[in-house]
């Protein structure tokens, strides 16, 4: 009966994708609407075949965790981190050396168009997945059931897909509403929604159904990304399309007022989805790979609240000596400084987990990576609230300075623990006795951390340069340089720049090697951990 | 009084002093007495139920379900 009731809901759709096919009032609509008109014919095609056909009884898997929609997950992490590391290194390029932006390629390919789509991919598409994915490995381990919902997971996972390769084809067509982490247009926002309150259906549900009477804490963190993240994601994307048949929007607030909307969403975004989600993650694979309990489970609970009672209020920093008014940046910037405390917390609660096993940071590279990742953390939660505070925002704010914290944080942090993670997760799922050589993780790691070292010392040199040369006046009180003279002076640092991404990049090449042969031909694992199953 | 000032009044007097309460409660509850004992617990929670999940309940023994307990 349900396969009629999709089969409907499909065909309906696909003749919505074909009408917006031939009404489309742009390009990137245009090629949503066949990307649109394609996958759900596809599905009804795929449901069609399969309606009135007898039913494999799917029973016996309830003493089974769900672990395929994990390994997809894995699978789709290694691979977008891979395509937005590209993008990335490719846009590096294009600052240091302008005529990568081809003459052919100009409105499509060039720096504009492919730098939202690098934030996104690495962000949403790379972090993303792994939170996805490392979210649904959690919950169960942590509360011993299976996932909820069926194949509602599969939908999350592929509506998620969906989800990033309309973001991505939109940003190079042009389809773009201008808000930074938040520029796919109003039918992409829709449709991101539905996939997030089925994610947040599913993470629930297993909570609910948990037989673990205690919510470990890792399960707070993601939680609290998954439901954070709906509310920033609705809030921000309130707008009115301007027709059906077409890609453009207009937002509801307008002003200062969508300024600090804007802000709000987006410092949260890094809050909520790159550190309480990624912590989530930390309070399960640190204590996974070292073999001992978190350090102080007290502190993870005031870490918890003090991260979600402070971070809400920090999004003005972004916005000072702007239109909003003095007592909220203040505020802004004073919440900023004070989430210096619980970020500290928080690492020297990961690390001290180690506290009694510091040898294995000798022996296993794997914990290393964890390690470093919380080092860099450390590092860009002092960076950030210093960069908060309104003199020093005045040197640093629109410098490289802050993309060079950006990615301090992003690559080492948030890249890093997600790499750990990665290397632990792949023998795991696909039963494999261990990785298949912990020399390449070696390599990845120490690639990895001079890419980033090489990215974060030349961004701060070129940042704070740019933002002296701009404050530079005369005796007369004349500006000194002109916009030019600073990109001219810039290059150097740009070179070096693009040089640490591509190590970054060849490191995770490295990883994707390394974790492909662990499948292939690392040792399978003993079956006795496998048939737990058929115990009653 | 308009409803901007009215809802700025609101938020920096009982809201404010709502939520600190609330978080000083949360901070206060983390060291209660006895929380020492469970969170020791808690914390194994990751080294458990690695393979599989616990047994239904419907049709699980008595030795099962202790396990999931402990």
């Amino acid at each position: 009966m349900s396969n009629y009731i999709k089969l409907i809901v499909l065909g309906l759709v696909v003749l919505f994708a074909m009408l917006a096919t031939n009404y489309a009032r742009d390009m990137a609509y245009l090629v949503h609407a066949i990307i649109i008109m394609i996958v759900s014919a596809g599905l009804f095609l795929h449901t069609l075949r399969q309606t009135d056909e007898p039913q494999v009884v799917a029973g016996a898997v309830a003493n089974e965790y769900f672990d395929s929609v994990v390994r997809a997950g894995v699978i789709a992490t290694a691979f977008w981190g891979v395509v937005g590391f590209l993008a990335g290194v490719f846009i590096a390029f294009q600052l240091a050396f302008p005529g990568l932006n081809f003459e052919w390629a100009e409105g499509y390919a060039n720096f504009g168009r492919l730098r939202p789509l690098h934030t996104s991919a690495v962000i949403f598409a790379f972090g993303g997945n792994a939170l996805i994915a490392t979210s649904f490995y959690v919950v169960q381990r942590t509360c011993a059931a299976r996932l909820w919902g069926g194949n509602t997971a599969w939908f999350v996972f592929w509506g998620y897909q969906l989800f990033i390769v309309l973001a991505a084809t939109g940003y190079l067509l042009g389809g773009t509403q201008s808000k930074e982490y938040a520029e796919p247009e109003w039918y992409v926002d829709i449709w991101l929604t539905v996939v997030w309150l089925a994610y947040l259906a599913v993470f629930l549900g297993t909570l609910i159904k948990r037989k673990e009477p205690h919510i470990y804490v890792a399960n707070w963190f993601y939680l609290a990304f998954i439901i954070t993240v709906a509310m920033l994601h609705v809030v921000n994307n309130l707008s009115i399309p301007v027709s059906i048949w077409g890609s453009k929007s207009v937002q509801v607030f307008s002003g200062v007022q969508d300024a600090m909307v804007q802000w709000w969403y987006g410092h949260n975004a890094v809050g909520f989805f790159l550190t309480a989600g990624f912590l989530g993650m930390m309070y399960y694979f640190i204590p996974k790979q070292a073999e001992r309990p978190v350090f102080s489970y007290k502190l993870s609970i005031i870490h918890f609240w003090a991260l979600i009672f402070l971070y809400i209020w920090a999004g003005p920093h972004h916005l000072h000596y702007t239109a909003l008014p003095d007592w909220a940046t203040t505020l802004g910037m004073v919440f900023s400084i004070v989430l210096w405390m619980p970020s500290w917390g928080g690492m020297i609660n990961g690390l001290m987990t180690l506290s009694g096993a510091w040898d294995k940071l000798r022996t296993d590279p794997v914990i290393r990576m964890m390690v470093i990742s919380l080092g860099f953390y450390g590092m860009s939660t002092f960076e950030g609230p210093m960069m908060s505070i309104r003199a020093v925002n005045a040197l640093s704010h629109y410098t490289d300075w802050t993309i060079g914290h950006v990615h301090s944080g992003a690559l080492g942090w948030n890249g890093m623990i997600t790499f750990g993670a990665l290397y632990y997760l792949v023998p795991v799922l696909w039963k494999r006795e261990r990785l298949y050589s912990l020399s390449l993780v070696s390599w990845h790691f120490w690639l990895a951390t001079i890419g980033i070292v090489l990215y974060a010392a030349s961004m701060w040199v070129t940042g704070i340069m740019e933002g002296l040369m701009w404050r530079e006046v005369d005796a007369n009180g004349f500006l000194v340089n002109s916009f030019a003279d600073t990109v001219a002076a810039k290059t150097p640092m740009n070179i070096v720049r693009g040089l640490g991404g591509l190590l970054f990049l060849s490191g995770a090449v490295v990883m994707c090697y390394n974790l492909w042969m662990t499948v292939r031909r690392a040792p399978a694992k003993e079956a006795s951990l496998t048939v737990a199953v058929p115990a009653e | 009084m308009e409803i901007y000032t009215l809802l700025r009044e609101f938020a920096d007097s009982w809201m404010l002093l709502f939520l600190f309460v609330v978080f000083v409660t949360v901070i206060l509850w983390a060291f209660r007495p006895g929380s020492t004992k469970v969170y020791q617990d808690v914390a194994n929670i990751p080294f458990r139920h690695v393979d599989a999940p616990a047994p239904q309940s419907g049709v699980d023994t008595p030795a099962a379900s202790k396990e999931a307990r402990t």
